[in-house]
């Protein structure tokens, strides 16, 4: 089946079955390759991806479901790499393997979008549906802190 | 300052072509890339570098490019290991640029990632190497001003001379890589280090933050075909029949084929490789019942009663220890199978043709497996090129390249590029567990004192071993016997992060807690003077230091405020060496909604010289509670040959609100370095068992603490 699908703000035309997970299109039809594959049964949030600004779990969201949503990932959530959440990951360190992070990111950025001053605890309740193998929980909460410092200076 | 005779081979030293002799042909401005106001290029891969030696590129306006010898599979070396070329070399490290090398083993030495040991194996030959290539800008800078080398220096990329005259590396590089390499380097003192000791973070971090390819998950090129795998599902079964007829309807599917006791199908995409799998049917002989977890359990029982041991350390006399004492301490521990679960599943690309093997792809051990390939398919060693990448987690599982074996079995019959991918489910079922063991440990006390220590060891398939057998207490103990029994299985197991110590030191941490309150002392004075006692012991094979050892306890104590009671607040002591390193942890719990919660664990650590402290404090953080979320959430069970938790709604792994506050100190310490990987794991399970009891007067011996009494 054709389906038209909007991601990072570019238009695609991919001919796939209607089932196929976004995650697959992503990956092999579309080569964007920064959302993961980690459990495909969205347990793990790998595989996180923006769908009209919310995050969502692509490993089980088929392709047909997607329609005229706008599908960002972890290539198109900025410009140059400098969303406060991106920012923030580098200066606090968090990546061990790195694997899991892009869905981290899309989870905090997701997460921040629609709460700009979060408590420590919305921190933690919102990140806890990710899992880091290496454990690299304590980094992700203070970069998720120091990502709404970052986007508070610039307001 | 130290010198040594240079080692290095001749061989190593690869002759600078002329081609990219003069450097201004690039046209970039002369950044003497080595200064750091200089504005670096947006595209540093359009620079040409010139082979120095096979850790380093220079390029002609001074930019520098590391190679990365060992595997990273989230420990750092990446990062780590290029610091300390960096190091000697004397250049600034922000402009540096890391690339991962392939296997190559002419001019690298193990390139392994395990046991903790890249940076320990490493230290002497990354620094001469930067040494030495440092040593020979500066003979080039000696030649071109007709002075003496002896009298030039070099400072952040550039040779000076007392004279006055400065010249960057970028100027030198092409006359210093046609000159004699040195016999002897000068490596620099510890305390003039710039680099090491200074926070880095991974050079990875803005290719990760973006998502760009960087895993063998992410690796693609024209003409490539998908396979997945199909493994029986019993661990021993033998694979009889094939029926494809269903899978080869699933649009994408091109073909399924055996690879000797398991199955492949090959598709045009992931997804259909997938779906494809799940429609084919199999017949496979009958399942060995015992190859189950409470028939293990019951073997190790029986082992216990029957006392078949195989004795692994004996010091003094065991049985005259015991048969004097006043009493007797004996206590069981246990632990289940756990599988590695690293977050990139297994997974490999293989392009096998009549004249080479490509591989590319996840693999902590390069060498071996390419070896192991070659072997297989019958080909020469030298017909193999691998190509390393980032790894998505290790934890010891990709020490073992079966399926990058599996891969090129696939590539060879369907004479095609194949990427393999497991799902996770084939990941989590297929094997290779941290073995189930159970520990059974006895002291005898007399006047006060341990006078006896006896340890058996009932495991599946994998057993404590000699150098292990030679950690605390072997030497703290006058009489002292180590015995294990192992029980054969087809349930396959392997190393998992801090092999045997991830779980013998969780029996031996607690053992000693318990010991403590018979004994009515503080669990960090017991071990103190346990520890004084091991200083009289001349025991050339005794692999940890108790003067370490009590230093790092005395750290954490401090840290901690050992003993001083907070409120609400209780602690669990622990202190371990393995992997060459020395590891204290206190571990706080409280009680909230009426459950021991853990909040804070403190950790000392002497790993030598910190070569990373920010990627140090950062293995420390992720061995604690990697250790600590094994020890109460996770397990593997097999029933009748099959592993029961197949993905991670069965597969409890710890989440970010269950992970504590981690505070760490290192030891400030001129010793040579050692790893970090795995040594922060084996004493976290204790300290937090230990700090539940004080909490709950609850003892917890057996993994996961969640399914076996946290709550009763």
């Amino acid at each position: 089946m054709q389906f038209k699908l909007t991601v990072n703000n570019k238009v695609y035309k991919v001919d796939v079955d209607q089932d196929t997970p976004l995650l697959w299109v992503l990956r092999d039809h579309l080569h964007l390759v920064g959302t993961k594959f980690g459990c495909g049964i969205g347990q793990c949030g790998a595989c996180s991806v923006h769908l009209n600004g919310t995050v969502i779990r692509s490993c089980l969201f088929p392709v047909i479901a997607v329609g005229d949503s706008k599908i960002t990932t972890i290539e198109g959530l900025s410009d140059q790499n400098n969303h406060p959440v991106q920012i923030a990951w580098r200066d606090i360190d968090v990546p061990q393997c790195g694997y899991c992070q892009a869905g981290q990111i899309m989870a905090a950025s997701s997460f921040l979008a629609e709460n700009k001053n979060p408590t420590k605890n919305e921190i933690k309740d919102a990140m806890h549906g990710n899992i880091c193998r290496c454990a690299t929980y304590k980094r992700i909460e203070k970069a998720v802190e120091k990502a709404v410092e970052i986007t508070q200076k610039t307001k | 300052m130290k010198t040594l005779k240079n080692k290095m081979d001749r061989k190593t030293f690869i002759k600078v072509s002329l081609l990219s002799g003069t450097g201004i042909i690039f046209g970039v401005n002369y950044l003497q890339a080595s200064d750091i106001s200089s504005k670096m290029p947006n595209d540093l891969e359009s620079l040409n570098y010139n082979n120095f030696n096979a850790y380093i590129q220079i390029a002609n306006n001074g930019m520098v490019t590391i190679y990365a010898p060992n595997p990273e599979i989230g420990q750092g070396v990446k990062t780590s290991m290029p610091m300390i070329v960096a190091e000697e070399l004397d250049v600034v490290w922000e402009n540096v640029s890391v690339k991962q090398a392939n296997l190559d083993t002419a001019n690298f030495k193990r390139q392994v990632a395990g046991g903790s040991q890249s940076i320990r194996y490493s230290w002497m030959h990354l620094r001469e190497a930067g040494a030495t290539a440092r040593q020979m800008l500066i003979n080039a800078a000696a030649i071109e001003w007709n002075v003496n080398a002896s009298d030039c220096k070099t400072n952040s990329g550039f040779v000076i001379h007392p004279n006055g005259k400065k010249i960057g590396y970028g100027d030198l590089v092409v006359k210093a890589a046609k000159l004699e390499v040195p016999t002897k380097v000068t490596l620099k003192e510890p305390k003039y280090f710039k680099i090491i000791g200074k926070q880095a973070r991974n050079v990875d971090n803005f290719k990760i933050t973006q998502g760009d390819s960087l895993y063998g998950m992410d690796y693609f090129e024209e003409g490539m075909v998908y396979a997945s795998i199909i493994h029986p599902p019993a661990f021993g079964q033998k694979l009889i029949n094939i029926d494809d007829s269903e899978a080869l309807k699933v649009k994408g599917v091109l073909e399924v084929i055996r690879i000797g006791n398991n199955i492949a199908v090959i598709a045009t995409d992931t997804w259909a490789a997938f779906k494809g799998k799940k429609q084919v049917t199999a017949t496979y002989d009958e399942v060995n019942k015992k190859e189950d977890s409470n028939y293990f359990d019951a073997q190790m029982d029986k082992a216990f009663e029957s006392g078949e041991f195989k004795k692994i350390r004996e010091d003094g006399n065991v049985l005259e220890a015991f048969s004097k004492a006043d009493k007797v301490v004996e206590r069981v521990y246990e632990a289940p199978f756990l599988a590695h679960n690293t977050m990139e599943p297994m997974n490999f690309f293989a392009n096998v043709t009549p004249s080479k093997i490509e591989l590319k792809g996840p693999i902590q051990t390069p060498e071996g497996t390419a070896n192991q390939v070659a072997r297989i398919l019958k080909r020469e060693v030298s017909e193999v090129t691998l190509e390393m990448c980032r790894i998505g987690g290790g934890f010891g599982r990709r020490l073992k390249g079966d399926y990058v074996i599996e891969a090129a079995l696939i590539s060879d019959k369907i004479k095609k590029p194949v990427k393999l991918v497991y799902t996770r489910e084939d990941d989590m079922t297929a094997g290779l567990y941290r073995p189930k063991v159970k520990y059974k440990i006895k002291a005898a006390i007399k006047n006060g004192k341990v006078t006896g220590y006896h340890l058996q060891e009932a495991s599946v398939n994998a057993t404590v071993n000699k150098m292990r057998a030679d950690f605390f207490p072997s030497g703290a103990v006058d009489n002292l016997l180590i015995e294990t029994h192992r029980i054969k299985s087809k349930v396959t197991c392997f190393a998992w992060r801090a092999p045997i110590c991830n779980i013998l030191a969780f029996a031996e941490q607690s053992f000693f807690d318990e010991l403590a309150i018979e004994l009515n002392t503080s669990p960090v004075q017991l071990r103190l003077d346990l520890l004084e006692n091991a200083k009289n012991h001349k025991d050339k094979n005794m692999q940890y230091s108790p003067d370490r050892m009590q230093a790092v306890i005395k750290k954490v104590v401090a840290d901690a405020n050992f003993g001083t009671s907070k409120k609400g607040v209780y602690q669990g002591f622990s202190a371990y060496y393995s992997h060459n390193s020395h590891v204290a942890q206190i571990a706080e719990v409280e009680i909230k909604d009426h459950q021991p919660v853990v909040t804070k664990v403190y950790c000392a650590v002497d790993c030598g010289i910190v070569v990373n402290p920010l990627g140090a404090q950062a293995q420390a953080e992720g061995g604690i509670i990697d250790g600590i979320g094994h020890a109460m959430y996770s397990e593997q069970i097999v029933e009748k040959g099959v592993a029961q938790n197949t993905n991670f709604h069965q597969y409890r792994l710890i989440r970010l609100k269950e992970a504590p506050e981690i505070h760490v100190s290192f030891i400030k310490s001129d010793e040579a370095p050692t790893g970090m990987g795995e040594p922060t794991l084996p004493p976290a399970p204790a300290a937090l068992a230990n700090a539940i009891y004080a909490a709950t007067g609850n003892r917890l011996r057996k993994h996961p603490f969640v399914t076996n009494g946290l709550n009763s």
